[in-house]
C-alpha cells in the first residue's frame, strides 16, 4: 500500500463545490435553454463561479437572467456588469417598469416590487423559452425552502406544487418536461451562509462592496436598519443617522435592512456570521416577515 | 485563504421516526446544542407553539417547514437540516417514519453516509423500527445508529437497554449493516446526545455527537474500480483552446491518474488519460466525489453517456437488469410496463419483463404470488433497457448501481432501483 484512504480526502467545500458543478453540467447536457438568474447578490455570485469553474475553458453556454427591479443598489449593477464582462456571457434584463409599461404586470400601489418581480420573471422566462432556470436559494435560508428539490418543476404557469415533488434520488435528476413548463435549479441547495462565505474567500471573488462595512445614512423601520433613498419615503417619526453598517443580503433597497457592522474584510464577516443570533433573511428581509408562510406562498406563485 | 470550516469533512445522515418516538426533539436538540438554531426561528417556534396551546417548546415546527405539515402535525416530506460542529459539517435528511412515506425515506437514505434509527425504550423494537434499518440496509446505508430514546422513562435501565440491544442485533444479522452503535440516549434530558450521561455509569460506548463526529465514513467509497460516466463534453472552440477536447463528469469510482491506459465504453475503444483538469489546473489524480474535466490522449470518439474505466476493470454492458425497486406512485408497477430509464448519464427505455417477488419491508417476507407494486412498496424486477447500462451491483457501488424510473407520460420519477449483483 502506497496511498490510504486519507490521501483521498475532499473537505467539505471541495464536495459541495463538486455537487454543484455536477449540477451544472446534468442541466447544460439535458435542457434545450437554460438561463442563470443573477441578482447580482453573493449567492448568484457563487452560482456564477461554480458555472465558469464547470465548462473551463469553454465559456459558459447560457445566459444569465436579471430581473431589474429599479430599486436595485447601485454596487450590486457595478458587479454585475463586472462578472458578465469578464465572463463573456450574454446578459438578459427583465425589467419591472417595462413589464408594467407593456401591461405584463399590474402597479396598484400597494403591491410591492418584490411580489411584482415575479409575473416579470416568468413573463421573461416565457418570451425567451428558457426550460431550466438557475436560482441561488439554499435550504439552510427558510423552511419551505428546506424541503426544495435542486430540480423544482414548476407548471406551465410558473407555479410550484409543494406537496407533489417528484423524489430525487442519489445524484440522478429528472428533467422531463411538458411544452410550457419549466424547472428551477438550485445547484447550491446543500450550502450554508457560512460556506458561501468561505468560498468566496477561498476564491477570492468580486462581490459587492455593499457587503462590507460602510458608513451609511439609515432609519429604523420595523426593527431593521433602511437605507435613506428617495426611492423609500420616510414616514412620521422616522430619523435618519449615520451608522457602520454592512449587509447580509442584497435585494430591493426599500426592503432590505442591513446590520450594524464592523466587518469590512472576508474572514470578519465569517467571525461575525458564526456567532450571529439571527437568520439573514429573518434580521434583513422585510418580504420574509409578512406571515410565517411568506416564502412557501411566493413559491407557490413562482418567486425564486 | 481558506478558513476552517471550509477544511472541515462532510457527513450526510438520515433519520426516521415519528414526533412519537422523540424524533423532532432530538433533531431539534442537536441544533441547539451546537448553536445551529437562530434566535428568530426559535422565537418563531416558540410563538406558534404557544398559539397551538402547547405547554412546550414544539421542536418538530423547526422541521415542518410545510404548511399542509405543520397543519397536520406531521412531517411529510424530506426535509434537510444543517449543522456543523468545530471538525464535521452535517446534512441531516429528516424523513417521516410512516409506511405511507416509505418512499421519501428512500429518499432521504439515498444519500446518506449514516441513517438514525430511534425507538422508544419503554415499547422496544416495533414494526416502524425494524422497517427503517431494512429500509437503510436496502440503500446500502454503510453505519447505522440505534438510539434508544426516552431512557429517563425507564429510570436509565441497564437490563431494558441490553433486551433491546440484543434484539436488534439478533435482527441486524438478516441485513446488511456493516457498522452498528446502540446508544442510551433522552433526547428530552439530553443525557448522552451531545453531553456523556450522569445517569447511565453502565454505559461506556460514545455520546451520539461524538459518534456523529468520528464515525469513518472516507473508506466508504470504492477507491479501487474506475467509473468515470462522461456528462459534458467540453470544447471551447476558441481560438485559444482550438484543440481542447474535455470529458467532464463526476468521479464514480476509483481513482484516475494521467498516463493510466483507459477504455471508453460502451465502444470499447481504448486510449491514455492526457490530463486531468480542474478549472484551469491539472491535478495529478482524481477519485469520487470529484468533478473534473478528462483528456485523452488519443482522438476517439466519446459522448454524453459513456463511461470511462480500466482496460481490465470495466463493468459490462448490459440490457437484462435485475433490480430491487421501489415504487413511487399510486398506479402500481405491473409486467410489460414501458417506463423511461436514467442511470448515470445514460437515459434510455425499459420494459418490465417480470416481478420475481413483493419484499415485506416488515418482516423481510419474499411475497411470490403478487405480481404487481404498488406505492411504497418495494420488489425484486427484471427489466429489458434499449441502452445497454454501464452498471456494477449496487452493493459495490452505489451510483453506477443505482437508477431511477419515469413516466414518460406525466414525466414523474415513479421508481427508484438498486442493481443486484
Amino acid at each position: 500500500m502506497t496511498q490510504t484512504h486519507s490521501d483521498y480526502r475532499l473537505s467539505q467545500l471541495d464536495q459541495l463545490e463538486a455537487e454543484s458543478i455536477h449540477i451544472f453540467r446534468e442541466v447544460a447536457a439535458e435542457f434545450e435553454k437554460p438561463v442563470l438568474m443573477f441578482s447580482g447578490g453573493k449567492d448568484s455570485i457563487v452560482m456564477l463561479r461554480l458555472a465558469e469553474k464547470a465548462f473551463f475553458p469553454a465559456k459558459i453556454p447560457f445566459p444569465v437572467l436579471q430581473v431589474d427591479t429599479g430599486l436595485d443598489f447601485d454596487e450590486v449593477l457595478t458587479t454585475r456588469d463586472n462578472w458578465v464582462n469578464r465572463l463573456g456571457v450574454k446578459l438578459v434584463v427583465a425589467s419591472i417598469d417595462d413589464a408594467i409599461a407593456n401591461g405584463v404586470v399590474v402597479d396598484d400601489g400597494k403591491t410591492s416590487r418584490n411580489r411584482l418581480q415575479i409575473g416579470t420573471l416568468l413573463n421573461a422566462i416565457e418570451e425567451n423559452g428558457f426550460t431550466a432556470a438557475f436560482g441561488g436559494g439554499r435550504r439552510d435560508e427558510e423552511k419551505a425552502r428546506a424541503k426544495e428539490r435542486v430540480y423544482s418543476h414548476r407548471d406551465e404557469f410558473g407555479q410550484w406544487d409543494p406537496k407533489n415533488q417528484r423524489p430525487e434520488l442519489w445524484s440522478l435528476y429528472n428533467g422531463r418536461l411538458h411544452e410550457g413548463e419549466h424547472m428551477r435549479i438550485f445547484p447550491i441547495s446543500n450550502w450554508t451562509e457560512l460556506d458561501v462565505w468561505d468560498y468566496i474567500g477561498r476564491e477570492g471573488i468580486e462581490i459587492p462592496d455593499i457587503y462590507f462595512s460602510h458608513q451609511r445614512r439609515v432609519f429604523v423601520r420595523d426593527g431593521m436598519l433602511m437605507s435613506e433613498t428617495p426611492l423609500n419615503p420616510l414616514r412620521e417619526g422616522e430619523v435618519v443617522e449615520e451608522r457602520t453598517v454592512r449587509f447580509r443580503t442584497c435585494g430591493d433597497i426599500t426592503l432590505t435592512g442591513c446590520v450594524e457592522s464592523t466587518a469590512s474584510t472576508i474572514p470578519e464577516i465569517i467571525d461575525e456570521i458564526s456567532v450571529a443570533r439571527l437568520t439573514e433573511r429573518g434580521a434583513t428581509r422585510g418580504d420574509d416577515r409578512f406571515s410565517e408562510a411568506a416564502m412557501e406562498d411566493r413559491k407557490k406563485e413562482g418567486y425564486f | 485563504m481558506s478558513t476552517e470550516t471550509g477544511q472541515m469533512d462532510l457527513l450526510r445522515f438520515a433519520t426516521a421516526g415519528s414526533v412519537d418516538d422523540g424524533k423532532s426533539t432530538l433533531i431539534g436538540r442537536l441544533l441547539y446544542d451546537s448553536k445551529s438554531i437562530f434566535a428568530d426561528q426559535l422565537e418563531a417556534v416558540e410563538k406558534t407553539s404557544e398559539a397551538k396551546g402547547h405547554s412546550y417548546v414544539d421542536l418538530s415546527l423547526l422541521t415542518d417547514g410545510l404548511r399542509s405539515e405543520r397543519e397536520q402535525g406531521i412531517t411529510i416530506d424530506v426535509a434537510y437540516r444543517y449543522f456543523a460542529t468545530p471538525s464535521r459539517k452535517f446534512i441531516i435528511a429528516d424523513t417521516p417514519g410512516h409506511v405511507q412515506y416509505t418512499r421519501n425515506m428512500v429518499t432521504g437514505a439515498s444519500t446518506a453516509d449514516l441513517g438514525l434509527v430511534l425507538v422508544d425504550a419503554r415499547h422496544g423494537l416495533t414494526e416502524q423500527s425494524r422497517r427503517h434499518a431494512v429500509l437503510l440496509s436496502l440503500l446500502r446505508v454503510p453505519h447505522l445508529v440505534l438510539c434508544v430514546n426516552k431512557m429517563d422513562l425507564v429510570d436509565y435501565s441497564q437490563e431494558t437497554y441490553e433486551k433491546i440491544h440484543a434484539e436488534f442485533t439478533q435482527f441486524a444479522t438478516k441485513l446488511n449493516i456493516p457498522d452498528l452503535e446502540v446508544i442510551p440516549i433522552s433526547a428530552l434530558q439530553g443525557d448522552n446526545v451531545v453531553d456523556r450521561s450522569t445517569n447511565m455509569d453502565w454505559y461506556s460506548g460514545p455520546t451520539l455527537m461524538h459518534h456523529l463526529e468520528h464515525v469513518h465514513v472516507a473508506s466508504d467509497r470504492d477507491l479501487v474500480d474506475v467509473r468515470f460516466p462522461v456528462q459534458y463534453v467540453v470544447r471551447p472552440q476558441s481560438d485559444e483552446h482550438h484543440d481542447y477536447r474535455g470529458y467532464a463528469g463526476q468521479v464514480a469510482g476509483g481513482v484516475l491518474k494521467p498516463g493510466d491506459e483507459v477504455v471508453v465504453l460502451p465502444s470499447g475503444m481504448t486510449s491514455k488519460i492526457a490530463g486531468i483538469d480542474l478549472f484551469g489546473t491539472e491535478v495529478p489524480q482524481a477519485f469520487p466525489p470529484m468533478s473534473v474535466t478528462v483528456r485523452l490522449e488519443d482522438d476517439v470518439d466519446v459522448s454524453r453517456g459513456d463511461m470511462i474505466a480500466r482496460v481490465n476493470n470495466a463493468p459490462t454492458p448490459s440490457q437484462d437488469i435485475d433490480a430491487m425497486v421501489c415504487w413511487m406512485t399510486t398506479t402500481p408497477l405491473k409486467p410489460r410496463q414501458k417506463l423511461a430509464i436514467k442511470h448515470t448519464t445514460r437515459t434510455g427505455r425499459a420494459l418490465v419483463k417480470d416481478i420475481q417477488y413483493r419484499l415485506d419491508v416488515n418482516t423481510l417476507h419474499r411475497d411470490q404470488d403478487t405480481k404487481e407494486l404498488g406505492v411504497n412498496e418495494i420488489g425484486r424486477v427484471q427489466l429489458r433497457t434499449t441502452v445497454p447500462l454501464l452498471c456494477d451491483p449496487y452493493a459495490k457501488n452505489r451510483t453506477t448501481g443505482s437508477f431511477i424510473l419515469i413516466d414518460e407520460a406525466t414525466g414523474v420519477t415513479v421508481g427508484a432501483g438498486m442493481i443486484n449483483g
